[in-house]
């Protein structure tokens, strides 16, 4: 079967070179899947990787990641930052153009970064660029956006000053949110700068069609300062929603990427393609959180006990296919200025010996067998794999103490809102991608302070306080120690059970060329070519 | 009968005016809004976007604001697809969901129909039992099913056929899809129309023609079929409605860029305005479709009257 | 005609019969749907008492067999529990010497190079195959251990899903649910429909069009928000599931009969009946509606899957049953994403799916052809 299709495609070759003029040149097309329709193309309001990965094709920020995942110069060549770290100096590139042919200047960037602050223009992603100078404050909209720490020095020299220093200020740079506009093309365009035709970029590639849930399509940008090492001619992302689907197109080889697909799948798929398929860690962690404001789960060691009874092996293994970890910190590994996070202390022993303890520690807690009656309540939104997880978990905790579980799912908005708004629960599932690498992104998620984003209203003066000096904290090795602390406390506490640390799942066709799997799961289309 | 018509489109009025009355409240009831997602939003960020969709004002004055706005064809601003209104949303998605659905609307119909006239021709046979079995298939396995088997056998495994997109619109692209939509429809039409053309079979006109020695197949067309529409032509405008907006399920299996998808994932994402489009939109092919079914009721069959 | 002669002959015994007495015998001449009872009564059977029989519950996760397919054999065979007990041999970090299968029960050495935690023999516990283990023979300063336990041996013979849990029962608690919510919700829109349809439609006028163009507006109300608000307010129920079914598929229900109505008030018989001065609502009942039942019996056997699968749908946005209930609705489209890697998931649930509206659709065509009143 294999040979006879190989046969009928060398067939359809030769006929096409007989038909065709002169196919010599022919075009090199990366046919790229993405998990869904782009909701806008405009960096002030991207939300999600779906639009991520086409912007950053399209755009070219002031660091981009390499395809190892590594932060190096892009727009900007070189920078230099003050002895106080502080204030940031970047050069940009003396040949970086608009795809118009325009010079990229440092106007520019203070122009989209003042337009992402401006609380009129809303930016989902506004928080990004808080680190600079005054920018909280103007997003409030209790100073203008000409207080925002940005200076364009001359055409190609950009001074940023800080609020404070921030270790990880070069990664939020590389955030698609950080992407420059045209200023030239924004004043003159209005919200229409978006459009293919009008839209003007400064990536590797340009916009040149886009047909919403079928295809958007990004030509080689002749005026892109490195376009003689960029190997593709042109890049179609396919928006597929439905992951079952963006495995079938990629299996009848109308794309060379797919992103995401069911875990289900993994092992099917390995038998059958080999290689090509990808399972890369990423900066994700699964978590429960528990409602700390009510019985029993305001006691430390009933959420304790009830972390440690979930067997995370089985949860990774079994129900994931091999294709997550299981987690006993809420930092996942992988995040270099932070190294290996603060596990659980329980992290260590054998599941028999968790569960002995966990045993314990619920009796003397006064619940479960021989004790009050034990019923959580577990809440998730509606998802095959949360159902799953949520099922193994609730075996485990009926097995391990008798207790009465009851699921409850709601659709996304609904699910979230109710968190969000403060709602009572007793256990709820929530997961978090990291927005750059670094620990703090996570571990902010449990300030007392954060009440929209800490569930299960954790509350807790020492962590607290640990966090805040590691804002204060200027030398990156002694800000890692504090941050290593407040996250042991973290763990002690288990007011989140962190269960896994997610993984992204690629296929990658063998055309494709230069695909290296990296944790922050950047994938430019710049460093990939296709192979005919 | 023209002026039949005019009153029922003056009557789709106070329709749509009740149908986005009713939609706009029951959808704030809804827990969540437009920007509850998976990853929260700082409080700040909410505020300015709550404020520049004017979401913070009262309830009663975003009604008047989108009532009076509406009027004008402006359906506001899309929460979600950001970069697009709603009208431009609809307006780029519904011909491919009209053209793909208008497609499926034939080959249900006209397939249909011709099935289950010869299962009623044929009554007790095996053809007849054929095409009822293969009919209750249809009804019975769900698109969600129907359409995957479909892509595994003709474009992965046989790869005759794309298993997704639009393309350049090609018959190629919408086969598939087209077939996954219409099946159910085409089972539903077959079952109707054999039921009642063995009623329509019976009655003592088409008996008496038959007695007079009437070849079969004037009896048949002239006769029966007329008689055995009426239900073919009442379900007609429900489904029409639905096909020609477009399903959200094939839309999705297949990548067809139509508006069938909005109507789940406007819900689901409380896309407010998006869905009073969709909402809108229905409403206006129901309607539409509902005054077409009427005027062809008396068509079909004398003794409908509409007074 | 000829019959006239016999209809004396014949009076006496149809005398004493009702009008259901002369349907019920006609339904059971009727071959094709009376196996179609049979076919429904065995179904709901094995879906109502079936778990009766079965040792496992919906619930049950076996740890040790997710995502296995269906077998008549027993699990584990034996080479299995070799590759089982070298895993759990890992687990408990000891190596395994000498494993031996003898019936029902089991005999294991195992070593390792510091001595053996008793407490190891819970991890043979733990893997679903093994029970009751206990050390008999300690050697070698504790360094080596000789136990012995139970094996279990499990039968699934559809399969386990991807929880591992046992298709079979879950398969007949979809059962129970989806006949329940597929019987309910389609009585309901068929009540519903059948009466509003024909109401407007005899009626007409002002009256019909009042009452179409409220079909009309419920049949444009986003269904999603519907059901969210519903459950917002009256949280999740059973009943729920049936009101809220049911008020959407009674609107084509309604259309159609209207549409059977619109003809019907015009014929001969109606008119008659106008004349003996019997009241709409008489006529409505027993001239109108019996009219109408071979298109709504058709229409009926449509809207029982459409039901069906509503209710997976339901359960996406929180309101259909809540897991770890499940229904075949729920199961289907669970097993539809895993077609290629685990087919048995969608055949098993679709099998008796099918089945079911088979015997649906012979029962309902029997019962046209025994209610028409057209035939009498």
């Amino acid at each position: 079967m294999a040979s006879l299709k190989l046969n009928l495609s060398a067939a359809a070759l030769i006929g096409s070179l007989l038909i065709g003029a002169s196919p010599a040149l022919a075009e090199a097309v990366l046919h790229r899947g993405n998990a869904g329709e782009p909701q806008t193309l405009d960096q002030a309001h991207t939300s999600i990787n779906i639009e991520e990965f086409i912007l950053k094709d399209l755009y070219e920020g002031l660091t981009i990641y390499d395809a190892s995942g590594k932060i190096v110069p892009g727009a900007a060549e070189t920078w230099e930052l003050s002895d106080d770290g502080t204030v940031y100096t970047f050069k940009l590139r003396a040949d970086a153009k608009w795809s118009d042919g325009s010079p990229v200047t440092a106007e520019d960037f203070v122009f989209s970064f003042r337009r992402v602050e401006d609380p009129k223009t809303a930016a989902g992603y506004a928080n990004i660029l808080f680190p600079i100078k005054n920018a909280e404050k103007v997003n409030k909209g209790e100073l203008p956006t000409d207080q925002l720490g940005l200076k364009a020095v001359d055409d190609k020299t950009l001074e940023i000053t800080l609020e404070r220093p921030t270790p990880f200020f070069l990664e939020l740079l590389a955030h698609q949110t950080a992407l420059p506009v045209s200023k030239a093309s924004v004043e003159k365009n209005g919200a229409d700068f978006v459009k293919p035709g009008v839209m003007v970029s400064n990536g590797a590639f340009t916009l040149a069609a886009h047909v919403p849930n079928d295809s958007l399509t990004a030509v080689k940008n002749p005026n892109y300062w490195d376009a003689a090492n960029v190997k593709l001619d042109k890049v179609i992302f396919y928006p597929i929603d439905d992951q079952a689907a963006s495995v079938r197109r990629f299996e009848a080889k109308e794309m060379d990427l797919a992103y995401n697909f069911s875990a289900d799948q993994l092992d099917r798929l390995r038998k059958s393609h080999g290689d090509q398929v990808h399972v890369s860690p990423t900066l994700a962690t699964y978590y429960y959180a528990f409602d700390t404001r009510q019985e029993p789960y305001s006691d430390v060691r009933v959420r304790q006990a009830l972390s440690m009874a979930v067997d995370r092996d089985f949860l990774a293994k079994e129900i994931y296919a091999g294709s997550q970890l299981p987690a006993y910190s809420m930092v996942p590994p992988g995040i270099e200025s932070y190294g290996d996070p603060s596990k659980a202390e329980f992290g260590t022993l054998s599941q028999l010996d968790r569960e002995d303890k966990a045993l314990a520690l619920m009796k003397e807690a006064g619940y479960g067998e021989g004790g009050k009656p034990l019923e959580i309540e577990l809440r998730y939104n509606t998802n095959p794999n949360h159902e799953r997880v949520a099922t193994a978990v609730a075996d485990m905790w009926k097995n391990t103490f008798g207790a009465k579980v009851s699921l409850v799912n709601l659709d996304v908005s609904s699910h979230y809102a109710y968190l969000q708004e403060g709602g009572k629960f007793n256990v709820a599932r929530a997961g978090w991608v990291a927005d750059y690498a670094d620990a703090e992104n996570f571990l902010a998620l449990s300030l007392s302070s954060n009440k929209t984003f800490n569930y299960g209203h954790f509350e807790n003066a020492e962590f607290d306080g640990l966090m805040k000096k590691s804002y204060e904290e200027q030398d990156p090795a002694a800000r890692s120690k504090l941050l290593h602390e407040a996250e042991a406390l973290l763990m002690k506490e288990q007011p989140i059970a962190p269960l896994l640390t997610q993984a992204d799942l690629w296929l990658v066709s063998d055309r494709v060329k230069g695909w290296q799997d990296n944790s922050p799961n950047q994938h430019l289309s710049r460093f990939l070519s296709v192979a005919e | 009968m023209i002026s039949f018509i005019l009153r029922r489109l003056a009557s789709a009025v106070p329709t749509l005016f009740i149908v986005v009355t009713i939609s706009f409240f029951l959808m704030r009831f809804a827990p969540g809004g437009p920007f509850n997602l998976e990853r929260p939003l700082p409080p700040q960020t909410m505020a300015n976007l709550m404020a520049t969709y004017q979401l913070d004002q009262p309830l009663w004055r975003q009604y008047v604001h989108y009532l009076s706005n509406a009027v004008t064809g402006d359906f506001g601003p899309s929460y979600i697809y950001k970069d697009n209104n709603v009208a431009q949303l609809i307006g780029k998605g519904l011909p491919y969901s009209i053209e793909l659905g208008l497609y499926a609307l034939l080959f249900a119909v006209i397939g249909g129909v011709i099935a289950g006239t010869i299962a009623a021709l044929r009554q007790n046979s095996i053809l007849d039992f054929t095409i009822m079995s293969v009919s209750t298939l249809g009804v019975t396995v769900p698109n969600f099913v129907v359409g995957p088997v479909l892509t595994l056998v003709f474009a992965i495994g046989l790869a005759w056929l794309p298993a997704g997109g639009w393309g350049d619109g090609s018959m190629r692209y919408l086969i598939l899809p087209m077939i996954a939509l219409a099946l159910p429809q085409l089972a539903v039409f077959a079952r109707l129309t054999r039921g009642s053309m063995i009623e329509a079979l019976h009655t003592d006109h088409i008996r008496t023609a038959k007695a007079y020695g009437l070849p079969a197949r004037t009896v048949v067309v002239t006769h029966a079929m007329r008689g055995a529409m009426l239900p073919v032509v009442s379900y007609l405008a429900p489904c029409a409605a639905a096909l020609l907006t477009g399903s959200a399920v094939v839309e999705t299996i297949f990548t067809i860029p139509g508006v069938g998808r909005y109507f789940v994932l406007g819900a689901i994402n409380r896309d407010y305005t998006l869905v009073m489009g969709t909402v809108i939109l229905v409403a206006i092919f129901v309607i539409v479709f509902n005054l077409l079914v009427d005027i062809l009721y008396g068509l079909l069959d004398p003794r409908v009257r509409h007074d | 005609m000829t019959d006239i002669v016999q209809t004396p002959a014949a009076a006496p015994e149809t005398k004493g019969r009702s009008l259901f007495q002369l349907a019920a015998m006609r339904f059971k001449r009727n071959r094709a749907a009376m196996a179609g009872c049979v076919m429904l009564a065995l179904i709901a059977v094995f879906s109502f008492l079936g778990p009766l029989f079965v040792p496992h519950t919906y619930d049950q996760v076996f740890p040790s067999y997710v995502n296995i397919g269906p077998s008549l054999e027993p699990r584990p065979d034996t080479s299995t529990l070799q590759e089982v007990m070298e895993g759990v041999a890992t687990r408990a970090r000891v190596t395994l010497k000498e494993f031996n299968v003898e019936g029902e029960a089991f005999t294991a050495t195992i070593t390792s190079e510091q001595p053996i935690d008793a407490r190891a023999t819970r991890y043979f516990d733990r893997a679903n195959e093994f029970r009751d283990t206990q050390v008999v023979a300690t050697e070698d300063e504790g360094r080596t251990l000789k136990v012995t336990g139970q094996v279990d041996r499990e039968y699934f013979p559809f399969g386990t899903d991807s929880n591992g849990r046992d298709l079979l029962v879950r398969v007949m608690l979809g059962g129970q649910i989806s006949i329940a919510v597929g019987l309910l919700a389609s009585l309901v829109s068929l009540g519903i429909g059948v009466v509003y349809g024909a109401t407007s439609g005899y009626i007409g006028g002002r009256v019909d069009n009042v009452m179409m163009r409220l079909v009309e507006i419920m049949y444009s109300l986003p269904f999603v928000f519907l059901v969210v608000v519903l459950v917002v307010f009256f949280g999740r129920s059973f009943i729920l599931i049936f009101l809220v079914i049911g008020a959407v598929e009674w609107l084509d229900m309604a259309r159609i009969v209207r549409g059977q109505t619109l003809a019907l008030k015009r014929r001969e018989f109606v008119g008659a009946a106008q004349a003996l001065g019997l009241t709409d609502w008489q006529i409505i009942r027993r001239h109108i509606i019996p009219n109408t039942i071979g298109p709504v019996i058709v229409f009926v056997t449509v809207v029982v899957p459409k039901v069906i699968l509503l209710e997976s749908f339901l359960s996406f946005l929180g309101l259909g049953v809540q897991a770890p209930l499940t229904s075949w609705g729920a199961l289907i489209s669970e097993g539809a994403n895993n077609i290629q890697s685990a087919p048995w998931l969608l055949i098993f649930p679709a099998i008796f799916f099918v089945l079911t509206l088979f015997s649906l659709n012979f029962v309902g065509d029997g019962l046209r052809d025994a209610l028409d009143p057209k035939d009498r």
